[in-house]
């Protein structure tokens, strides 16, 4: 009895993601030996490393290091890339999200992106956060109103918004923009959110709603963070990975990174010296 | 030396755009001044309410109706064809064809809108009706249903290119926002990325019906020259475009109030193109500093 129950879970694991990484438990990443190239350039050299499940971890290094395409590897956005190739393994909870017969659209609906830039749609306030449930083929409105509201009071947006949720996004200011974009991205619950310097568009009040925000919401995701903001990367980051072209130059507890580098690289770029 | 040939370009290219503005206003002048001479004699009421249009014939009826009716049913037909044709070609394009195919798919559809109007007219009447003929047997040899079509074919990149300009101009954010909640790409097509272009596509649809209602050379070949108040595809029919190129061709003579009725044609025919092009501009003011 027990066996077949597994085989046929395991069987639906091929075909389908979404049960490949299971909910009810934080997410593991893992990644192996990876290596990107657009053409001949490479971007990302031989890279191993483990993300920790409910932790917030920063990736920072000075621009065009490759910390977006390295990003951009976990929900497999680089694939539209016509350049772009990659080899090497990222298991997210022992599965490799690389394989052929992996359905990208489902591995997306477990991990969640937010951009550098707002990027709502031209749509109401409402329509944006029910996206990505609406999508999926959920019809039922009670549902969609309720998960709608959650996820608004979880990016800290509900208060501002719950009035005029029919009102076009594109008339929120530009911190509230990205809260809803967060909030859109908590409304189909994944289990890991990568953000690609989600403030750096920002003012610092609404930087620091979203530092606060990210501090809630490890508590029950695992958060990958980009970063070009030192003050930023030890404010809210457990654990910091440095990058330097193309390369993980070191990769430890942000306290450690941040107090006792190893590298000198990493030192240099953290006091400011270069980058 | 040089400040004088700058002063000379500056002044020609002034003068180009008087001599445009002026000829413009010409125009519309001539056609206002012959159509208030005309509605002395006719009142605007029988104009609009009066079922026939024989002002040929010895019992003479002024009802633009019918032309109306004519054009409105050849652009309708024209659009019902273009629009689905044209959407779905511009959405491939712009979201799914390698960008090379785009590159050069693209200047080959607005060849068709290039084709002189007199070959489509023929095309209409030679091959499309017969062929039609096949299905539907009493199909008339001159019907508003192949003219249509072909009208519809000859906007086809109208809307193709023009809707393909507006969905190409959706910022790749939107897509990526799509796509990174799991969207497929058919869903992030048509749930983001064609409404996001829905104010460029829709100036795009007006653009066209614009150039079907004007369109004269097809429908003058193949829908036939009777004025009828009808909305029935499979007999003759006569656009307000038709009626205008007949009676200039004809004798009628200058001054006359038959030769007045172009001229009353002709700006019923003005205002329905100007309502669309200002509704169009209206759009796209609108919308023009959405994604800036
Ligand atoms: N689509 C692309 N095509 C070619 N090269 C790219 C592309 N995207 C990024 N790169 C290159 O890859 C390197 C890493 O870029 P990126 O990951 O954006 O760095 P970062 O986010 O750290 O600033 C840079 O040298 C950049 O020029
Ligand atoms: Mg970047």
């Amino acid at each position: 009895m027990e066996i077949t129950m597994e085989k046929t879970l395991d069987q639906k694991v091929v075909v389908n993601t979404i049960e490949a990484i299971d909910t009810s438990k934080p997410s593991k990443i893992e990644v192996k030996d990876v290596n990107v190239w657009y053409g001949d350039f490479q971007a990302i050299k031989g890279i191993d490393m483990e993300i920790k499940p409910n932790t917030v971890t920063a990736f920072i290094g000075p621009s065009g290091c490759g910390k977006s395409t390295f990003l951009r590897l976990f929900n497999r956005m680089n694939d539209y890339i016509d350049s772009h190739r990659m080899e090497g393994k990222i298991k997210i909870n022992g599965k490799n999200i690389y394989k052929k017969k992996v359905n990208v659209e489902e591995l997306r609906k477990e991990i969640g992106m937010v951009f550098q830039k707002p990027n709502p749609f031209p749509k109401s306030i409402f329509e944006n956060v029910a996206y990505g449930l609406k999508i999926q083929g959920i019809k039922d409105k009670k549902f969609i109103e309720e998960r709608v509201e959650k996820a608004l009071k979880q990016a800290d947006l509900w208060e501002e918004v719950k009035d005029k949720l029919k009102k076009s996004a594109l008339a929120l200011s530009g911190g509230q923009q990205q809260r809803l974009c967060i909030a859109r991205t908590l409304a189909v619950e994944p289990s890991i959110i990568l953000m690609d310097e989600p403030t750096s568009a920002l003012d610092p009040i609404s930087t620091s709603k979203i530092e606060n925000l990210i501090f809630e919401l490890k508590k029950k995701y695992t958060i990958i963070i980009v970063t070009h903001n030192m003050q930023q990367a030890s404010r809210i980051s457990d654990y910091t990975a440095f990058f330097y072209i193309g390369e993980l130059i070191e990769y430890g507890k942000t306290k450690k990174i941040f107090t006792n580098p190893e590298k000198k690289r990493t030192e240099n770029y953290i006091t400011g010296r270069f980058g | 030396m040089r400040k004088i040939k700058e002063y000379l370009i500056e002044k020609l290219l002034f003068s180009s755009a008087l001599i445009t503005i002026a000829v413009t206003f010409g125009i519309i002048g001539v056609l206002g001044f012959e159509a208030i001479i005309f509605f002395s004699e006719v009142s605007i009421l029988e104009f609009f309410t009066d079922t026939q249009w024989t002002p040929l014939f010895a019992d003479k009826h002024f009802g633009i109706l019918p032309l109306l009716t004519g054009t409105l049913l050849t652009s309708f037909i024209a659009i019902s064809v273009a629009l689905p044709i044209g959407l779905s070609i511009g959405i491939y394009l712009s979201e799914y064809a390698p960008k090379s195919f785009r590159k050069t798919v693209k200047p080959l559809l607005e060849l068709l809108a290039a084709v002189p109007t007199v070959v489509y007219g023929f095309f209409a009447l030679i091959v499309v009706t017969p062929f039609l003929q096949g299905f539907i047997p009493n199909l008339s040899g001159f019907n508003s249903l192949s003219a249509g079509i072909v009208m519809g074919i000859m906007i086809i990149p109208f809307i193709s290119s023009l809707s393909e300009d507006a969905l190409h101009a959706v910022p790749d954010a939107l897509r990526e926002a799509s796509f990174g909640m799991g969207a497929t790409k058919l869903q992030t097509a048509f749930k983001v990325v064609v409404p996001a272009a829905s104010s460029g596509i829709i100036v795009s649809i007006i653009l066209a019906i614009s150039r079907a209602i004007g369109e004269t050379m097809i429908v003058a070949i193949a829908a036939g020259q009777q004025p009828r108040f009808t909305l029935d595809p499979t007999v003759p029919v006569e656009t307000i475009t038709a009626y205008i190129v007949q009676v200039s061709l004809g004798d009628v003579q200058h001054g006359s109030i038959e030769y007045r009725t172009i001229f009353a044609a002709g700006i019923t025919l003005f205002v329905v193109t100007f309502l669309l092009n200002t509704i169009s501009y209206r759009i796209r003011k609108k919308y023009q500093q959405r994604y800036e």
